[in-house]
Order: C-alpha cells, then sequence, then structure tokens
C-alpha cells in the first residue's frame, strides 16, 4: 500500500486509501513502519489522513491500535483525520475514539499538532 | 430445534436493581404522554412498541443455555444461575415421579458456568438421571467441590439423582440426545470449549467465553469452519473491540465486531450476543445491539459477497427457533 506524504514543519500527514483489512493491514503496516520510528518527543507529529479510506476492519483498526501505543510509549503524537462517515462509525462502535485522537479535517489535525 | 436462553449475562448473577426499574416505568410513562388504552390488547401492543429496554430486561442470570429437540431426553449447555429457573420448569412440568434424562454439556469450569447445579431441582431427585459432558479433566472434581461444606450445606454424595461424568475430546463429534455434537478448544484461562450442534436440519453453535487475537488469522480461519453456515451462533461479546484488544487482553473474551466479522465470512445466519457485561444495563445493552446491527451493514456495503446476518442480543427468557 502507497501511503501519501505531505510536511507542514515537524507534522507529516500520510494519506491511505480503500479498504483497510485483512488483505491490506500487512502492507498499511509496513508503510507506516517507517515514519512511526520518527514520531517521538521532540520528532515528528504524524497526522492520518483517512479521507479515501472507505472501511477499516479489525485487523486494520490493529495496526491503529499498535502505532498508537509504540508512538505514545516514544513520548510522540499521531492522530487520525477526516475520517469518511461510515469509517467514522467504525471507530465510535469499536470504542477506537477513545484511544486515537480524531479531527474532522487534516487542516484541523495538523494545526492542533503544531500548537 | 429450538434454542431456549436461560441465563445470558457473564461472570456474575446481576439483578435489576430498584433504580433500574424506576427508571423504565418513568420513560414508558413518558412515551405514552397521558393517553388512554381502550383495551389490554392496544396497551400491549403500545408497549411492544417501546425500545427493549423500557419494556423489558436482559435478564441478569449467568449462562445456561437450553436446545429443546423433538426426543425425550434434554439437551443443555452450561449450568449458570440460569439453571434454577431451568430445572424448576423442568420439575412443573413433568413432576417429581416421571424420571427425566438431562444431556449437560460444559463449557468449562469458571463459577458463572457451573454456580447452578445445586439450586438445580431435578439433581435432587431420584430416577432422575444427569449425564455431564466436557473437555476438562476436573470437571467432576469441581462439581463435587462446590458442594462441600462450608461453601454448600448438601454435600454431592446427598443428591438424589444418577449422575454421571463424561469426557469428550475435540477434533471428534459424538451423537447426545439425537444431536451431532462437535466440541472446540477456545483461548480463555484454563481453556473453555465451544459446541457445534447439528440436529434435525439445523446448526447450532454455541462459543462462550473465548478470546480472539485479531493477529492469529490461522485462528480465525478455524472459527470461520466451526460456524460455518451456522443458522445460530451464541458469540461472547462481552467488551468492545478496543477493551478487549488494549484494557482487557488476556481477559478471554471478545467483541460484537468480531463476531460479526467471524459470522459473516463463515455465512451464518443469526448472532445472538451473549455473556453480557454485568456492569452494563439493559439501555446499554440496546445501545450495543443497535451498533452491532450497524456495524453488520456497514461491512456488508464493503463486501458484497456477504449476506445479510441477522443480529440479536440474547435475554433470559429468548426462545430462537432453528
Amino acid at each position: 500500500m502507497q501511503l501519501t506524504e505531505s510536511r507542514d514543519g515537524e507534522v507529516i500527514t500520510l494519506g491511505a486509501g480503500g479498504r483497510i483489512d485483512h488483505e491490506t493491514s500487512e502492507a498499511f503496516q509496513k508503510a507506516l513502519e517507517p515514519f512511526l520510528s520518527r514520531c517521538a518527543e521532540g520528532g515528528d507529529a504524524l497526522v492520518l489522513d483517512m479521507g479515501d479510506v472507505n472501511y477499516v476492519s479489525s485487523v486494520g483498526l490493529r495496526v491503529l491500535l499498535m502505532a498508537s501505543k509504540r508512538v505514545t510509549a516514544q513520548k510522540g503524537r499521531i492522530v487520525v483525520a477526516a475520517m469518511q462517515p461510515t469509517v467514522g462509525e467504525v471507530f465510535r462502535i469499536s470504542h477506537f475514539d477513545r484511544i486515537l485522537p480524531s479531527y474532522d479535517s487534516v487542516a484541523a489535525a495538523v494545526a492542533a499538532l503544531k500548537t | 430445534m429450538d434454542i431456549r436462553f436461560w441465563g445470558t449475562r457473564g461472570s456474575l448473577p446481576t439483578p435489576m436493581t430498584a433504580s433500574q426499574m424506576q427508571d423504565k416505568a418513568i420513560a414508558l410513562l413518558k412515551a405514552a404522554d397521558g393517553r388512554s388504552f381502550a383495551s389490554d390488547e392496544e396497551l400491549s401492543a403500545f408497549i411492544e412498541s417501546q425500545p427493549f429496554w423500557t419494556r423489558s430486561t436482559y435478564g441478569g442470570d449467568t449462562p445456561c443455555v437450553e436446545v429443546v429437540l423433538e426426543g425425550e431426553e434434554h439437551l443443555i449447555i452450561d449450568l449458570g444461575s440460569g439453571a434454577r429457573r431451568l430445572g424448576s420448569e423442568m420439575l412443573a412440568r413433568f413432576g417429581p415421579g416421571a424420571g427425566q434424562t438431562y444431556h449437560v454439556l460444559m463449557s468449562h469450569l469458571h463459577w458463572d458456568h457451573l454456580m447452578g447445579f445445586p439450586f438445580f431441582p431435578p439433581a435432587y431427585i431420584p430416577g432422575n438421571r444427569i449425564i455431564v459432558y466436557g473437555c476438562h479433566d476436573a470437571i467432576e472434581a469441581s462439581f463435587r467441590r462446590q458442594h462441600r461444606g462450608p461453601n454448600f450445606p448438601v454435600d454431592f454424595s446427598h443428591l438424589g439423582a444418577n449422575i454421571e461424568f463424561r469426557k469428550l475430546a475435540t477434533g471428534s463429534t459424538v451423537s447426545i440426545a439425537g444431536a451431532d455434537i462437535t466440541p472446540k478448544l477456545q483461548l480463555h484461562a484454563g481453556d473453555s470449549y465451544g459446541y457445534r450442534i447439528e440436529a434435525e436440519g439445523a446448526a447450532f453453535v454455541y462459543s462462550s467465553d473465548s478470546e480472539h487475537r485479531i493477529e492469529d488469522e490461522h485462528a480465525a480461519e478455524g472459527f470461520v469452519d466451526f460456524f460455518n453456515d451456522a443458522d445460530l451462533v451464541v458469540f461472547d461479546a462481552m467488551y468492545s473491540l478496543a477493551d478487549a484488544v488494549s484494557v482487557k487482553e488476556d481477559w478471554g473474551h471478545s467483541s460484537n465486531i468480531i463476531g460479526v466479522e467471524l459470522c459473516q465470512r463463515a455465512g451464518a445466519r443469526r448472532l445472538a450476543l451473549f455473556h453480557h457485561e454485568p456492569v452494563y444495563d439493559d439501555a446499554r445493552i440496546d445501545a450495543i445491539l443497535a451498533d452491532t446491527r450497524r456495524y453488520e451493514e456497514i461491512r456488508r456495503d464493503a463486501y458484497s459477497e456477504y449476506q445479510p446476518l441477522e443480529v440479536l442480543a440474547a435475554y433470559d427468557g429468548l426462545v430462537v427457533s432453528l
């Protein structure tokens, strides 16, 4: 899975697309991996732009949980942004909205991480 | 085949509190909004139109499920506190003079699945036969232990029924009370076992007290096979997915999300959420049921190959005909 990448100061925005499920989660995890190591105290902050993601299964949610755990342990910051309504529902139903901070737009997420 | 739920709560019996009952009365009276009803039928129709949590309750007894078959012998899964009412109804229906045969499948030996047996009236009556099946070595010892003083006043040796214990093995199917029964090992402290029961042209799966590790696709495929084409899967949905994979990882239970995913992959037709968390009230379980039905829709929209999956939340007293 290819992630689009853009930088605004210390904030990196990564864009994913399609379904994040048992078929794609491993590739998603591998694509995310290089960015996680730099997402630490004093380093980059990460925004996952979910705007083009149309479904996330339990396997995909677990990748996000592992990323969040790792980043938190490194005292870094990671958030999700611009979720489609149904993906937002999956986050709410699974209670992952209580684990990962989310923002309505990428711009709002970047602004929050830059402050 | 009918599936009758006598106990659906996990971990601990959970009676409704006075304030919870009052909340229901207030909600119903608010919904009625001062209207009057011309007949009991009209009143009943109004009550039935209200949310489940206001007009009813999921109940608080711990796991006990009856598989009602056409034959004269009885098939029961687990003996949580729900077994008390099951035993009382059996006694009322058949009387103490007509000996009955009860086949009991034990998922495991944690207390919430065993605590009802000392209050199961047929166990005290000579002429009854109770055959307890399971895959654990310690089943008989566990049954005898909970009858010992000072925990209980009647020793196991004083029970009047003829009680036997038979060991089952995973990977093999046995015929019990006219049903083909296959146990499956599940991830739970001390091990638990699910049961697939096929009889009278229907397939029923009881899979409580079972943790599913999201990262273990091999194990998931095993459960997809176990649930394959089932008419009803009773599934441990005690926690949210987020809790099950974080703060409550290794606690031995699963979530509604995993239940939907496995059942859809398996082509099952009905999913019953089961082993309800004791801290959840009826309104919360109603909300979880609505969320689970929505997740089933979202996932079916994402994967066109999945057939509709009916999602229920099991409650004490629910009967599902297969």
